[in-house]
């Protein structure tokens, strides 16, 4: 890679010598997670959610490759085929609370990784295509998420893929027709679920190979860190093997633990008891809301009640696709040359309202729609596009950054007790 | 490299990764042992995946089929269905019964005798499953003017394997008789299978 | 310039809210929103302490056994449930003999075909078969219950808020319309043909008590069959319905729990093992 003291690979036995000459797969493998990739001494634990990102994918891949096995897409039985699952197929239930639950946790793995990217900086150059290719998974992973969600052909799988598809019908003109067009009918049906069904297969696969060209296009500048400081020689890295898989192991322990936790003892703790109810295209649930993880977006959604120019309906919908496509502009609104917000005292402490301005909008998302909450949903709406739209840039510009340490060798001895002798100095 | 080592601040090690410096035993023992561990762990959860192809809860209950046979007269047979699998009820002639009992059992391809493959004083009953034991079609014989083959019993279409009144392969790639399921008969005109 | 342009979405984004904002602000100023009856006298079912509760939960086998009775002798005659074989009861510890004889005694009879005709005809349930629906279909269930669908039961455990205590809580919560809702709220009377019952999302629900006196079932192990006992016995039969898998579920989990923080221990000694030459 573009660090000269990267190992180097050099297969010691015949056979492995042999696949080299012919297919170079672990020379690949080997400078891309192994010893040959050079990476900053200094990652904290959030530098393991990219890991966890990628453990979490193969989760969903393999358990619903096995659940397709089982699973039949159509209204009239698509219900009772999930049942059939979680009663009469061999450790169904298990298979379809880890494919559920692992939805969540691929989720929340993923915010925690994108908040480090916002933190850190990780999306600034020279890892502004890193950043890119990121917001595409992510939105792929909404898609997917969301039609996954429709295929337990519960009441809220059917309201959701109303709801979602209704979004569209905010089009001008052709909105209508785009709508019907998505669902091949006036309302969801067979024709909705089977071609649900057929994406929500392929479009992981999708993601595979995406997250293939966010690790590619990472390993050309490298790991960021937490300093935000370019790795100047090879004192500031280590390989990645064996001291980040090492740690990465650390992580993916814990990562099962919780996620255990929550496929045994409350599997259903995270979904909404509607789902558990058959589809009825004749009566929609009292309180209709997405799954968690859309939550935010979906007060943005419902924040904008008023027209101006354009119909309300028209603003949330655009409102709510910019609030995630603003993303894509973030290397070049933000021109700070400083990454890592651990350096910029100002715009740290608007990070850390933006937080907890999404943690607001989600409890808005979730919330019934009373004049308090969507009140509180609107500030917060206003504070979200406020933040990356005018502070960021503004903030960026403006700012006096604290003093950056020379390298992150300089930053990590530092934090050990300044440069004074160590066992370290010492064992070499 | 060396005006990458000229950078290094005093009191910094050169070369960050090391050999483990001491009691290298109790270390590699611990490395073994996370790795090991999540050997474990993977099969742990590469069985359920195995598992969950074998035949579900509700496959498995099908398992029993009751057939009427009150109406099956003497050279008669008729076709049912036993685990989605089809299954031959035939009511043998005296005559087929004859010529059953009549083969040389030890020259046979799979030697059994009419009479182990049917209930004791219900001889006439003959009930196989209706699937050739070669590659799986289905047999003909068993309908209403079907080829019954050269041995008067089944003769299986797809590569010509033919049975005889007591269901046993006499000619043909097939390599055992037709398969008798477990049975029993609750009363004089009702069998149940499995 | 991608700046200039972001600032001007960002202040159309913003400005739009707040006019929103101010017309939500003016609206629940002007028309505040009216309270519901079922705001105020919306009952959150209480605790009943199920033996399936809890992380380390299990069902008792006998509760479970005296709900199947109470299903079978009360609420089977207008609600299905179509997703649970006569063959699972073999799993709250009834033998297969007596599996067999619950199913060919059931009065509700499979619908199946007359082998010699084709007609529409009835069979008797076998354990491999699910248990039958009361109603032909919706339209016969609704004729039958002045246009009420009696829902099936299920995954009516996992189907509602805290749905164990909320059977029973439902089943037990029948009661006169409290004096204070009327006054508070004239128009909220319960209509005619509808029940009032405080834990039911409206307040009115169109099932009749299904319990109505004690000894309404007659329990062969001994157990009183008062109201809240059958209510409680019907919530824990309706929870294994809901999650039969329930105790291998807790069972893997403790397994896979113990079995991962040993696997913690392992990893973050073998990550302190790595990193032990080098400060980061």
């Amino acid at each position: 890679m573009s660090f000269p003291w990267a190992k180097h690979y050099e297969p010691k036995q015949p056979l492995m010598r042999w696949l080299d000459e012919k297919l170079p797969l672990p020379r690949l493998v080997y400078n891309a997670i192994g010893a040959g990739y050079p990476v900053p001494r200094n990652l904290n634990y959030f530098w393991n959610f990219g890991v966890l990102a990628g453990a979490a994918l193969v989760i969903q891949i393999v358990t619903g490759v096995v659940l397709a096995m089982h699973y039949a897409a159509n209204g009239t039985v698509a219900f009772g085929s999930v049942e059939s699952i979680m009663r009469d197929v061999n450790a169904g239930w298990f298979l379809r609370y880890a494919h559920a639950n692992g939805a969540s946790m691929f989720l929340a793995v993923v915010y925690i990784h994108i908040g480090r990217g916002l933190y850190y900086g990780s999306y600034k150059a020279p890892r502004e295509m890193v950043w890119l290719l990121g917001v595409v998974i992510f939105l792929l992973m909404m898609a997917t998420a969301f039609m996954g969600y429709v295929l337990p052909w519960g009441q809220m799988s059917f309201w959701g893929a109303q709801v979602i598809t209704g979004f569209f019908s905010a089009i001008p003109l052709v909105g209508d027709t785009i709508r019907i067009w998505l669902l091949g009918g006036f309302a969801p049906d067979n024709a909705a679920l089977n071609r649900f069904f057929s994406l929500h297969y392929l479009l992981p696969f999708v993601i595979a190979g995406v997250i293939i060209l966010h690790i590619w296009a990472l390993h050309i500048p490298g790991s960021n860190n937490p300093t935000g400081v370019d790795v100047k020689g090879e004192q500031d890295t280590v390989p990645f093997h064996p001291y980040y898989t090492a740690k990465d192991g650390v992580g993916v322990a814990v990562f099962f633990l919780i996620f255990a936790t929550f496929v045994f003892f409350s599997p259903n703790l995270l979904g909404h008891p509607d789902n558990y109810i058959e589809a009825n295209p004749l009566s929609t649930p009292a309180h209709i809301v997405p799954e968690w993880y859309f939550l935010p977006f979906y007060a943005i959604l419902k924040s904008f009640t008023a027209d101006f120019i354009l119909p309300a309906k028209l603003w949330g919908v655009l409102a709510m696709f910019g609030s995630i496509l603003l993303l894509f502009f973030l290397p070049w609104l933000d021109s700070s040359p400083v990454r890592s917000a651990n350096y910029r005292p100002t715009y740290r402490w608007f990070l850390i309202v933006l937080v907890f301005d999404v943690l607001v909008l989600g409890y808005v998302g979730g919330a019934e729609a009373s004049a308090r909450n969507v009140m509180m949903g609107q500030i917060a709406a206003a504070y979200y596009f406020a933040h990356f739209l005018i502070i960021l840039p503004l903030v960026s510009a403006a700012e006096r950054p604290r003093p950056l340490p020379n390298s992150i060798t300089e930053a990590v001895l530092s934090k050990h007790g300044g440069t004074a002798p160590t066992k370290t100095a010492l064992a070499g | 490299m060396a005006t990458v080592e000229n950078n290094i601040p005093p009191g910094e090690d050169p070369a960050p990764y090391h050999e483990p410096a001491h009691d290298p035993r109790r270390r590699d023992f611990i490395n073994i042992a996370a790795v090991s561990f999540a050997g474990v762990g993977a099969v742990a959860i590469v069985l359920p995946l195995i598992n969950q192809m074998n035949p579900s809860a509700d496959v498995l209950a099908q398992s029993t089929t009751e057939i009427d046979i009150s109406k099956i007269a003497p050279g008669q047979a008729i076709k049912s269905s036993f685990r989605k699998q089809p299954l031959f009820v035939r009511n043998l002639t005296p005559k087929e019964i004859g010529e059953a009992n009549a083969v040389d059992v030890g020259s046979l391809r799979d030697p059994q005798t009419l009479a182990e493959r049917t209930k004791a004083g219900k001889e006439n009953w003959l009930i196989t499953l209706g699937v050739c034991t070669h590659l799986g079609c289905v047999p003909l014989g068993a309908g209403e003017g079907e080829n019954k083959g050269p041995f008067g019993g089944y003769f299986c279409p797809c590569h010509g394997s033919a049975y005889d009144t007591a269901g046993r392969i006499r000619q043909g790639p097939a390599p055992q008789n037709l398969h008798v399921p477990e049975y029993n008969f609750t009363s004089d005109t009702v069998v149940t299978v499995g | 310039m991608v700046r200039l342009i972001s600032l001007v979405i960002g202040a159309g984004f913003v400005f739009v809210l707040a006019l929103a904002l101010f017309f939500t602000a003016k609206d629940a100023i002007q028309n505040p929103a009216p309270h519901t009856a079922e705001h105020e006298f919306h009952l959150h079912p209480e605790d009943i302490n199920l033996s399936s509760a809890g992380w380390f939960g299990k069902f008792d086998r006998q509760q479970v056994q005296r709900g199947f009775q109470v299903y079978k002798e009360v609420c089977a005659a207008c609600h299905s449930l179509k997703y649970v074989a006569f063959r699972d009861l073999q799993k709250i510890g009834y033998s297969e003999a007596e599996v067999k004889a619950i199913a060919t005694q059931w009065v509700i009879e499979q619908p199946s075909v007359n082998p010699e005709t084709g007609e529409p005809a009835t069979r008797k349930n076998m354990p491999s078969d699910h248990f039958p629906s009361p109603f032909a279909n919706e339209v016969a269930a609704r004729a039958a219950n002045a246009n009420a669908l009696p829902p099936d039961l299920s995954l009516m455990t996992k189907a509602r808020e805290d749905g164990s205590n909320y059977v029973h809580a439902l089943i037990t919560g029948y009661r006169d319309q409290p004096a204070e809702l009327l006054k508070k709220f004239p128009d909220a009377k319960t209509p005619e043909g509808l029940h009032y019952n405080p834990y039911f999302a409206n307040l009115n629900i169109a099932m009749p008590p299904p319990l109505t006196s004690d000894g309404q079932v007659t329990y062969s192990d001994g157990t009183k069959a008062t109201r809240d006992q059958m209510a409680r016995d019907v919530a824990a039969f309706l929870t294994w319905t809901a999650e039969p898998n329930l105790e291998a579920r807790h069972a893997a989990g403790l397994a896979a729990v113990i079995f991962l923080m040993v696997f913690i221990y392992l990893t973050w000694g073998a990550y302190q093992n790595v990193w032990r030459e080098v400060k980061h």
